[in-house]
């Protein structure tokens, strides 16, 4: 492999590794940050103990997010130096905002709340966590606004031999950014209301401190409800922006070989790109492709073989992420139905197979969007900026595959180990559970 | 003022400041086993920086992050052209972060022994690490028209090696002097006997460094251009001084925030000498990096000045709140009372 390989290999292993931590910080801080209300609110000390349990759970998992996140915002010039050389007067200035607008915030209050408990007082205490919650969401914007800048390149012109910006505000507004964004950072949070659902079944099916866990699983089950939702109409309208600004990868994600309107979907496909065609088509459903990019039945959508070969993304890698994320998100809505409905029924105990699903579920979602990062970064090539500049041109003259080769293998060793760790631990703390009754020390204390 | 000049006082504004809060949490990491005698002493050491060392590592990422938006062509060259030394130092800090979480979760000593070490040697190599690279940016990187000629061995060379030096001589006392500051009883003493023994030694490879300077270097030409610059050096010794004095007489935290201000004036002091150099060239001072020829447009740094100066203030503000809400000194009862996250 080249460098171009091994140092793509290297962003997809670091950025889906970081991808793993930041997806469950983003949404368990809403829900922690939701009871510690309640307990503010209500008094009630059942609500601190889940406060500091779950807590505890996103402490453990932030730590990995906030020290995988260095090492993307240097690999941008370690490894893609004519990239980032290129693009840096227009592209660095939203992560630059990121450090400076929310990092910051983020961290600093996440030391206030997680030392500061017998410091501050409770309603600040709880401030520090809300703080934090918009914090990482801010975070999510600023650098999804710098990658929706790389999936459809605005305010710049192209000027002393680089990209440079003039229009701060059309950068900030990009649809495409935008739409990512709100994407992305709901569906993260999808994350979070399964991890504590996931975990409450697993106590609720021993019989273990049932009004905590009860409770807990019903916040979880009623986050992940409206979460879920938002994800499938916030992928609906990104679908649209797909379609205006990258034809390449709608056509990609349907297998869609050939121009024409009233484009339909075959439920059952399997694209080849050296045949330029699919080899399996199937159930076509006409009309729908072309309502979901469009919203009219009868529009045209571009095909594959309309694009040039080599503007075209990875054909077959694209088409069954979409295919395997629509499928798991399908998946996750019938799930997060069922759980809403248990839960306000208040029946969730005797359905104990569900139970038992719930806690192989946890994974899933993790899975799904993982996926759909597949889809709209593989689905981005051949180009690094999308329409300027190609992926192989941003790569740094300075640097060797013999280099990259030994950093992507330590990259990878360190990784799985960490993330061995962390997974350990998480596990290890969530299956202790809570410390009994409010008279117990809390959680935070015994560390 | 020039957008650009602007640009490259924030810029060693936000190193130095990096330097002068995580110093002193690199300091304390490589102390940790020296200082500490049993597992409550350890973890008193972690948690005198426990709710702040995160917030301290973001002022790397917004150095990082205002390198590659105000001067991309430096952030883009810097960052490939070290590529190795990088590494080892992302490494370093990755583990050192998790260390901190990680320790305490699991009894076993083999375990907390593991991540002890695991503290000592990601503590020592960052600031080895970011001192060999810049002392290799002050004395210029090999690099011309056709590219860079270096390698990572090439990087530890006797003034990069020097630089490095000085940036852990400089670590372990601000280190040794906030653990002074931070504990209490025996820790507090035996901290502040090892930031005595570390000020001569510090002092000396000062001494060193300002001498090699003058040999590896062109740093002094601006100050032989313009003389009156040579307060800031004076000033730096001058700050080193009084640490000793303060320290002396027992004012622990004026000691302690005469470090902070010899840090900062350390760094002052270098890039005085670097500008308008980013990053000089050993083999073509045509092939220099400046502020002019790797800038970002004056829109974007135009951009970027009005966000730094909304918001860095308001960083500041919060930080100093942060400080002020865990000002006091960390014990062993506390600690063994379980009432920390680490």
């Amino acid at each position: 492999m080249d460098v171009v390989e091994l140092s793509r290999l290297q962003f997809a292993v670091t950025s889906m590794f970081h991808f793993i931590f930041v997806p469950l910080t983003l949404g368990l801080v809403l829900l922690v940050a939701w009871m510690e209300t309640r307990y503010v609110r209500t008094g009630n000390e059942m609500y601190k103990r889940m406060t500091q349990f779950w807590g505890k759970l996103f402490l453990i998992n932030f730590a990995l997010g906030i020290v995988t996140g260095i090492t993307l915002e240097f690999q941008f010039g370690m490894n893609w130096a004519e990239y980032s050389r290129y693009v840096g007067d227009i592209f660095g200035a939203p992560l630059a905002i990121e450090a400076t607008v929310a990092f910051f915030l983020e961290s600093v209050f996440i030391g206030i709340w997680a030392f500061g408990w017998d410091k501050v007082s409770k309603k600040v205490h709880l401030l520090c966590i809300w703080v934090v919650a918009i914090a990482s969401s801010l975070s999510a914007l600023w650098i999804l606004l710098a990658n929706g800048w790389m999936q459809n390149p605005v305010g710049y012109v192209l000027r002393n031999g680089r990209a440079e910006m003039v229009d701060f505000g059309a950068m900030f507004t990009n649809p495409y950014g935008v739409w990512k964004f709100y994407h992305t950072v709901v569906s993260c949070y999808t994350v979070g209301a399964f991890f504590v659902m996931g975990i409450s079944a697993w106590h609720l099916l021993r019989g273990r401190q049932l009004e905590f866990f009860r409770t807990s699983f019903r916040m979880g089950a009623y986050f992940g409800l409206v979460t879920i939702a938002l994800s499938l109409l916030t992928g609906d309208y990104q679908a649209e922006v797909v379609a205006r600004y990258q034809p390449a990868k709608l056509a990609a994600m349907e297998a869609h070989w050939e121009t024409g309107t009233n484009a339909g979907i075959h439920l059952l496909a399997w694209p080849d790109a050296e045949q330029e065609r699919n080899v399996v088509e199937a159930a076509y459903v006409p009309g729908v492709l072309s309502y979901l990019a469009y919203r009219d039945f009868n529009a045209e959508v571009i095909g594959l073989n309309d694009i040039p070969r080599e503007d075209r993304p990875p054909i077959l890698p694209v088409f069954l992420s979409f295919r395997a994320m629509v499928g798991f998100g399908s998946l996750m809505v019938l799930v997060s139905v069922l759980a809403a409905f248990f839960a306000w029924r208040g029946t969730l105990e005797k359905q104990r197979l569900f139970l038992r699903l719930l806690i192989y579920f946890i994974p899933i979602p993790y899975l799904t969007i993982q996926l759909g990062w597949l889809v709209a970064e593989v689905g981005r090539q051949p180009w690094i900026v999308y329409g300027v500049m190609r992926t192989s041109e941003g790569v740094s003259t300075a640097i060797s595959s013999t280099q990259v080769a030994v950093s992507l293998i330590a990259f990878t060793l360190l990784y799985s180990a960490l993330g061995f760790i962390d997974i350990y631990l998480l596990i290890k703390f969530a299956r202790k559970g809570p410390e009994e009754g409010p008279a117990a020390q809390p959680i935070l204390k015994e560390a | 003022m020039e957008l650009q000049i602007i640009w490259f006082v924030l810029w060693g504004v936000l190193w130095a400041v990096y330097f002068m809060l995580d110093g002193f949490v690199l300091g304390a990491g490589m102390l940790m086993n020296f200082i500490a005698r049993n597992d409550a002493e350890k973890r008193v050491v972690i948690n005198t920086f426990g709710p702040v060392w995160d917030g301290n590592e973001v002022w790397l990422v917004t150095a990082g992050g205002a390198t590659f938006a105000a001067f991309p062509t430096t952030y883009a060259l810097m960052f490939s052209y070290l590529y190795s030394a990088l590494l080892i130092l992302l490494f370093a800090l990755i583990i050192r972060g998790v260390s901190f979480e990680f320790r305490g979760k699991m009894d076993g000593l083999g375990w907390k022994k593991g991540w002890d070490i695991a503290i000592l040697v990601c503590s020592f190599l960052p600031a080895l690490l970011f001192g060999v690279a810049f002392g290799n940016i002050f004395g210029g990187l090999a690099m011309d028209a056709s590219g860079y000629h270096g390698s990572f061995i090439a990087l530890l060379n006797p003034y990069g090696l020097l630089t490095g030096l000085l940036f852990v001589g400089l670590f372990l006392q601000h280190g040794a002097l906030y653990l002074s500051v931070k504990t209490t009883g025996e820790l507090k003493e035996r901290a502040q006997r090892m930031a005595k023994m570390l000020w001569p030694i510090v002092l000396l490879i000062a001494v060193v460094f300002l001498a090699a300077t003058a040999k590896f270097t062109l740093l002094y030409d601006n100050y032989y251009a313009h003389p009156a610059l040579w307060a800031v050096p004076l000033l730096t010794a001058l700050e080193l001084i009084v640490v000793r004095i303060m320290l002396g007489r027992a004012k622990l935290l004026k000691a302690f925030a005469a470090s902070c201000v010899t840090i900062l004036l350390v760094f002052a002091t270098a890039l005085v000498g670097l500008f308008p150099n980013l990053i000089p060239s050993s083999l073509d001072t045509a092939a220099s990096l400046t502020i002019y020829n790797s800038s970002s447009s004056p829109y974007t740094l135009g951009l970027m000045t009005m966000v730094a100066l909304v918001f860095v203030p308001i960083v500041i503000a919060y930080k100093i709140w942060a400080y002020r809400i865990f000002r006091e000194p960390v014990t062993v009862e506390e600690v063994t009372a379980d009432d920390h996250a680490y």
